[in-house]
C-alpha cells in the first residue's frame, strides 16, 4: 500500500523530522522521504499522535527540506526471509551489498522481533568446542548461549572471533553452524578482514553478512542487529539450522542510540546513553537460546570495544548485566605476545555449568578448570608480592604457583591462529602443565582424577 | 464523558487517550487489539497510559476502553506452582494461545477457573465473620493448606455455607446481606493489603547459607538487599535462597533478567525437593518471570503483583519469602516510562519519586498480626544490580537506606571463586539483636558469642594481611601467622559453600554451630600445642584436619564431626611429642 505523500515537515533536527496534518500513522511504522532530486531516503516513526509525527530517518537528514515529501508505508519495518539469504552480502537496511539480486522472500518478518516466553525455552546444554583452550576449559560455550568478547581498540578481538567461527563444532559431530555476521560502523578495512576470511575458508556460502560500515549512516546502525537477529531466528526456528551470530562493534551501535536520544531531548542516563538503553540491549541480546519444539539455535557472539579499556563503562556493564558471561581480552597479555590474550580471571561463562562433565566433554573437566583457575590466579597475585619483596621471599609453593602462571600464559593461553585443539587434548595439556606444581598443593583436583590422569600416574 | 476515547499519541509503552472519563491507575484497553494499559497521569481531558504490550503498529485514532477498575491479581486456590508474567498471565497459556513468542492482545485467566477443589467449611450458619476471617480450607497441594478468607472489606453474619466440590468462580458462601463469597477474590497490586499491626521480628529465615545464617541472618519479616555487579551471584544467592529457606511458600520475581535463567529456574525447580518438608519445591512457590526483553510496563508491575500474592499468603497465617530479582531493573522501568512522561527527573534520570516507592515496596515486607489473629510474614530479598557495582548510586542507596540487612556481593570474592561472593567486611545485618534470643534458646546458649568470635577473627585477618601484602607472611610472629591459618579456615571451610553440591548446598544450623566451634578448638589446641614448643607447619598440617575440612561435602557429617575435632585435637597434641 503506497499512501499519499505529504509535504508538512516542520522541523529537522539531526536524524529526526517532525511533521503535522498527517493521516493516523501508526508508531514504528516504515516511512520513505522523496528528495527533490528524486533521491529517496528511508525512515521509521518514533513517535506519533493528531498533532505531531516525529521520523527517524537512517540515511541521515542531508538535504531534507520543507519539501521533501514523505509517504507512510502503512507497516512496521519488516525483512523478507528466505533460505536465499544464505550466501548473501546485504547493507545495514538489508538491501543486497554483492551485486546480487534482492531476496525473493518466503515471508516477511518484523524485525523488532517478539520475546521468547521464557516457559518455552529449552535450556542450553550442548557444548560447543571452539578449538581455543582457554574458552573451552574455563568459559565453555553453550550452544543457545550469548557470550561476549569484551576488548578494547587495538586488540585481535576479529582474529578470535573468525577463529571460534571457523572452529565451533559440536564435540563429536560434523554439523556445522551458520553464521550470521553483523557489522555496525566498522571500517572497510575490517570488513574485508572479515570478509576474505570467510571466503578464504569457504564459510562464506554458509553465512548472511549485513554490512553497515563507519562511513555508512549511524542511525541505520539500530536496525542492522535487528536484521540480522531476525535472520538468523528465521533460520533457527524455521529452517532448523545452529546459527552463530557474531556482531561487532557493539560500542558503535549504543553511540548511535546515545546519538537519537540526544536528538530527541531525552533525558540522558549514565554518560549520556538513554536511560533505555539496557532494555534495548536486551531486545537484541535476549534473541539469543533454543526453544521447546525447534531444532534449531541462535549462539550470540557481540563484540564490542570497552572504551579507555574500562569494563565500567555503561556498554561493557549492560551488556554484562544481560548476556550469560564474558570473554575479556587483555591488552597486557597481548603486548607480551601472547594470542590469544585471553583474561582467564573476570572471564566468565554462566552457563558452563550445565554443557561439561562426563557426559558432554570429561568427567575431570570442572575439577581441572577450578585448579587452573586457582593456581593462575594465586599466581598472578604473587607476582605482585614479588615485585616488592623478592622471589626469595617465597616459600616452596608459592614458588611453583609463581612459575605455573607463566607457564600458563605461555604453553596453555598461547596457541596459532588455525590450531584447533580439542577438548581432550586441552585437558590433557592441563595434567602435563599442572604436574610442575607439588600435587599436595593441588588442593581443588579430586583425589581419583589425580590417580586417573596425572602424569605420574599414567604411563 | 463515557468510558470510551481514542487514542491521541503513541510513543513507545507510552499512549495518550482523549475523550474518554478517566482515574488514576485506571486499567485500560487500548486500540483495537485491545493491548492491557493502566492510567499514570491526567492532564485536563487526555489520560496518559502505560501499556503492557508492545504498541508497535498502532495508530492515533483508535478505541480505548476503560475498564474503571485498577490492576488488580487473582487469588485463590491455583496460584501455587504457576509461572506468570509481569501481569499475571501464566506462561504456560501465553504458550498455549500464541506459541512461543510473546506477542500481544492475548487476555489469560490467572489460573484454571473450571478446576474443581474440594472446599471445607469452618464456619457454619449464623457465625459472625469479619474482613480477613477464614471461612474453609482447600488442599492446594501437599503441602500447602489454602484458607479462604473473607475479603478484607467484607463482614457481616453466615447466611449460607457449602462444603464440597467447587471451582473458584463458584459461590461458597452467602451473607445475610446478599454478599456471595467464591474462592477467588481481587486485590489491586498497588495498595497494600490490611493487617492489623507489626511484631518485631524475632525469629530467623534460616536459609542453610553458612554466611548468611551465622553472620548475618534475616529475619522472617525482614527486608534484605543484594547489591553486586553483574558475575558476582546474586542469583545464584537469590535462587538457593529460594531452594532452601524455611519459609512455608516462596514468590519468586524474575524481573527484567535473562531469559535462559529463569528456563533454568523453571526446569530445576520441579525436580527440587525442599529439604524442610520432603515434597517437591515447585509445590510452594509462585514465580514470576518477566525477563529484559519484555515489555518494560509489565515489568513495572512485576513487583506489586508478586509482593500482593505474597501478603495475600501471609493472611492466611504463613511465612512467605519474596525474591526479587533484579530491582534495578524495576527501578529501570520507572526510569523510563518516566522519561517518556518528560518528568522532571532526580538523580541519574531516575524519578524523582524513586526512593519513596523503593521504600513503600519494602516496607510491604514484615511479620505481622494478621486480620483474622495469626501470625504471618513477608521477607523481602532484592537483589540490586548496581552499575560498575557502584553503590553510590540512587537504586542501591534508596534499599540500603530501608532494609536492614545488606549482603554485599563482591566482584573480587567472585573471581577468586570464593562462593557465596559475599563481602564478611562490609555485610551487615541488623537482625541479630532481636534474634540473638532465639538462637540462645534453640541453637545454642554460646551462639552469640561464637558469632562474635568468629566475625572477630576475620576482622582482625583483614589488618594483619594489609602487612603481609607489605612484607610477606614470614615476617609475621607465629601466633599471628596462626591467626592468618585459623583465618583462613574460616574463609575455606565455613564461609565458602558450593551451592551445587549436593550436600554442601544446604547446611544446617546446627551444624553451622558445630562448624564454627571445630574452628575455635582448632584454634585454642593450636595455641596450647604451640605454647608447648609445637611448630606450626605441624599443627597445621595435621591430617585430621584436612579430613574434617573435607567431611563437610559427606552426608551425616553431624554425627561425625565432634569425633573429628577431636581426632584433630590429638594429632595436634601429638604434634608437641614429635617436636
Amino acid at each position: 500500500m503506497t499512501g499519499k505523500e505529504y509535504r508538512t515537515i516542520t522541523d529537522v533536527k539531526g536524524p529526526l523530522v517532525f511533521l503535522n496534518k498527517t493521516e493516523p500513522v501508526a508508531f514504528g511504522e516504515i516511512v520513505t522521504l522523496r528528495l527533490a532530486n528524486g533521491d529517496i531516503k528511508n525512515g521509521q516513526v518514533l513517535d506519533t499522535s493528531d498533532d505531531l509525527v516525529i521520523v527517524q530517518v537512517f540515511e541521515g537528514t542531508a538535504k531534507i527540506n520543507r519539501e521533501t515529501g514523505v509517504t507512510f508505508m502503512g507497516d512496521v519495518f519488516k525483512l523478507p526471509v528466505s533460505t536465499d539469504l544464505v550466501g548473501r552480502i546485504l547493507d545495514g537496511a538489508g538491501r543486497p551489498r554483492d551485486g546480487g539480486p534482492e531476496i525473493v522472500a518466503d515471508e516477511k518478518a518484523d524485525i523488532i522481533g517478539a520475546a521468547i516466553n521464557p516457559y518455552s525455552r529449552q535450556s542450553p546444554n550442548d557444548f560447543i568446542q571452539t578449538g581455543v583452550s582457554a574458552i573451552d576449559l574455563c568459559t565453555s560455550l553453550v550452544r543457545g548461549q550469548k557470550l561476549p568478547i569484551f576488548s578494547a581498540s587495538g586488540l585481535p578481538h576479529n582474529d578470535i572471533a573468525l577463529q571460534i567461527a571457523r572452529q565451533a563444532k559440536l564435540k563429536d559431530s560434523d554439523e556445522e553452524f551458520i553464521v550470521v555476521f553483523c557489522a555496525m560502523g566498522i571500517t572497510a578495512e575490517e570488513y574485508n578482514f572479515f570478509r576474505s576470511d570467510l571466503e578464504r575458508t569457504g564459510a562464506l556460502e554458509n553465512a548472511v553478512l549485513f554490512v553497515n560500515l563507519a562511513d555508512d549512516p549511524a542511525v541505520e546502525r539500530i536496525i542492522t542487529p535487528r536484521l540480522a537477529l531476525t535472520a538468523a531466528e528465521y533460520l533457527a526456528f524455521e529452517k532448523d539450522y545452529h546459527v552463530l551470530v557474531i556482531y561487532t562493534d557493539m560500542t558503535n551501535y549504543c553511540d548511535a542510540l546515545r546519538q537519537i536520544g540526544a536528538a530527541r531531548e531525552e533525558v540522558p542516563g549514565r554518560r549520556g546513553y538513554p536511560g533505555y538503553m539496557y532494555t534495548d540491549l536486551a531486545m537484541l541480546y535476549e534473541r539469543a537460546g533454543i526453544v521447546k519444539g525447534k531444532k534449531g539455535s541462535i549462539t550470540q557472539f557481540p563484540i564490542l570495544t570497552m572504551p579507555g579499556d574500562d569494563i565500567t563503562h555503561p556498554i561493557p556493564d549492560l551488556s554484562g548485566y544481560i548476556t550469560e558471561g564474558q570473554i575479556v581480552i587483555s591488552r597486557e597479555l597481548h603486548q607480551q605476545g601472547i594470542y590469544p590474550p585471553i583474561n582467564v580471571l573476570p572471564s566468565l561463562s554462566r552457563l558452563m555449568g550445565s554443557c561439561i562433565g562426563e557426559k558432554t566433554t570429561r568427567e575431570d573437566h570442572k575439577s581441572v578448570s577450578d585448579q587452573m583457575y586457582a593456581a593462575y590466579a594465586q599466581g598472578r597475585e604473587l607476582r605482585g608480592l614479588v615485585a616488592i619483596v623478592g622471589e626469595d621471599a617465597l616459600n616452596e609453593r608459592d614458588k611453583q604457583l609463581l612459575d605455573f602462571s607463566g607457564v600458563f600464559e605461555d604453553k596453555f593461553l598461547r596457541q596459532t591462529r588455525d590450531e584447533d585443539r580439542s577438548i581432550e587434548e586441552t585437558l590433557d595439556l592441563c595434567w602435563t602443565l599442572m604436574s610442575s606444581i607439588d600435587t599436595k598443593y593441588l588442593v581443588r583436583l579430586d583425589q581419583k582424577w589425580i590417580e586417573k590422569y596425572h602424569p605420574d600416574n599414567r604411563e | 464523558m463515557s468510558n470510551e476515547g481514542v487514542i491521541y499519541r503513541i510513543s513507545g509503552p507510552v499512549v495518550t487517550a482523549t475523550g474518554m472519563s478517566a482515574a488514576m491507575y485506571d486499567v485500560v484497553r487500548v486500540g483495537h487489539e485491545g493491548l492491557m494499559g493502566e492510567v499514570i497521569e491526567l492532564h485536563g481531558e487526555k489520560a496518559v497510559i502505560q501499556v503492557y504490550e508492545d504498541t508497535s503498529g498502532i495508530r492515533p485514532g483508535e478505541p480505548v476502553l476503560n475498564t474503571e477498575e485498577t490492576l488488580s491479581v487473582s487469588l485463590g486456590p491455583g496460584l501455587l506452582t504457576q509461572i506468570y508474567d509481569g501481569i499475571q498471565r501464566p506462561l504456560p497459556t501465553l504458550e498455549k494461545e500464541m506459541g512461543v513468542f510473546i506477542t500481544r492482545g492475548v487476555d489469560a485467566d490467572a489460573f484454571d477457573l473450571e478446576k474443581i477443589w474440594t472446599f471445607e467449611p469452618q464456619v457454619a450458619v449464623g457465625d459472625e465473620v469479619v474482613g480477613g476471617q477464614v471461612i474453609g480450607h482447600v488442599q492446594e497441594t501437599d503441602t500447602i493448606i489454602h484458607k479462604i478468607m473473607v475479603p478484607p472489606t467484607v463482614s457481616g453474619t453466615v447466611k449460607s455455607i457449602e462444603s464440597g466440590d467447587f471451582n473458584v468462580t463458584q459461590t461458597v458462601c452467602v451473607l445475610e446481606d446478599g454478599t456471595e463469597m467464591q474462592m477467588m477474590q481481587k486485590w489491586p497490586v498497588r495498595t497494600p493489603r490490611p493487617f492489623q499491626q507489626k511484631y518485631a521480628p524475632d525469629t530467623p529465615l534460616v536459609t542453610g547459607m553458612r554466611i548468611l545464617d551465622f553472620l548475618f541472618p534475616l529475619a522472617k519479616g525482614g527486608a534484605a538487599g543484594i547489591p553486586g555487579p553483574f558475575g558476582s551471584g546474586k542469583t545464584v544467592t537469590q535462587q538457593s535462597l529460594a531452594k532452601y529457606s524455611d519459609a512455608q511458600l516462596v514468590v519468586y520475581i524474575g524481573c527484567g533478567e535473562r531469559g535462559n535463567e529463569m528456563t533454568e529456574v523453571l526446569d530445576e525447580f520441579p525436580h527440587l525437593i525442599d529439604p524442610n518438608t520432603g515434597k517437591p519445591l515447585m509445590e510452594r512457590t509462585v514465580m514470576i518471570a518477566n525477563t529484559s526483553n519484555m515489555p518494560v510496563a509489565a515489568r513495572e508491575a512485576s513487583v506489586y503483583t508478586g509482593i500482593t500474592i505474597a501478603e495475600y499468603f501471609r493472611d492466611m497465617g504463613y511465612d512467605v519469602a519474596l525474591m526479587a530479582d533484579s530491582t534495578s531493573r524495576w527501578a529501570e522501568a520507572m526510569r523510563e516510562i518516566s522519561s517518556r512522561l518528560e518528568e522532571m527527573p532526580g538523580e541519574e534520570g531516575y524519578p524523582a519519586y524513586l526512593s519513596s516507592r523503593i521504600a513503600e515496596f519494602y516496607e510491604r515486607a514484615g511479620r505481622v498480626e494478621t486480620l483474622n489473629g495469626d501470625d504471618g510474614s513477608v521477607t523481602v530479598i532484592g537483589a540490586v544490580s548496581p552499575p560498575g557495582g557502584d553503590i553510590s548510586e540512587p537504586v542501591s542507596q534508596g534499599t540500603l537506606r530501608i532494609v536492614k540487612v545488606f549482603w554485599g556481593l563482591d566482584a573480587g570474592l567472585a573471581r577468586q571463586r570464593h562462593f557465596p561472593a559475599i563481602n564478611w567486611l562490609n555485610s551487615y545485618s541488623l537482625y541479630p539483636q532481636s534474634l540473638d534470643q532465639w538462637f540462645r534458646d534453640n541453637i545454642a546458649q554460646d551462639f552469640p558469642e561464637i558469632r562474635t568470635q568468629i566475625s572477630g577473627l576475620l576482622q582482625i585477618e583483614s589488618e594483619l594481611q594489609e602487612i603481609v601484602q607489605l612484607v610477606g607472611s614470614d615476617a609475621l610472629p607465629v601466633d599471628q601467622q596462626l591467626t592468618l591459618e585459623v583465618a583462613r579456615m574460616i574463609r575455606e571451610f565455613f564461609l565458602q559453600q558450593n551451592g551445587f553440591h549436593d550436600v554442601d548446598a544446604y547446611c544446617d544450623i546446627h551444624l553451622q554451630y558445630h562448624m564454627a566451634k571445630a574452628i575455635l578448638s582448632f584454634q585454642d589446641a593450636a595455641k596450647s600445642a604451640m605454647a608447648d614448643g609445637a611448630l606450626l607447619n605441624d599443627v597445621v598440617n595435621v591430617p585430621a584436619r584436612s579430613d574434617l575440612m573435607r567431611g563437610r561435602f559427606e552426608k551425616g557429617y553431624i554425627d561425625r564431626i565432634d569425633s573429628m575435632v577431636k581426632k584433630m585435637n590429638d594429632e595436634i597434641a601429638d604434634a608437641v611429642e614429635s617436636n
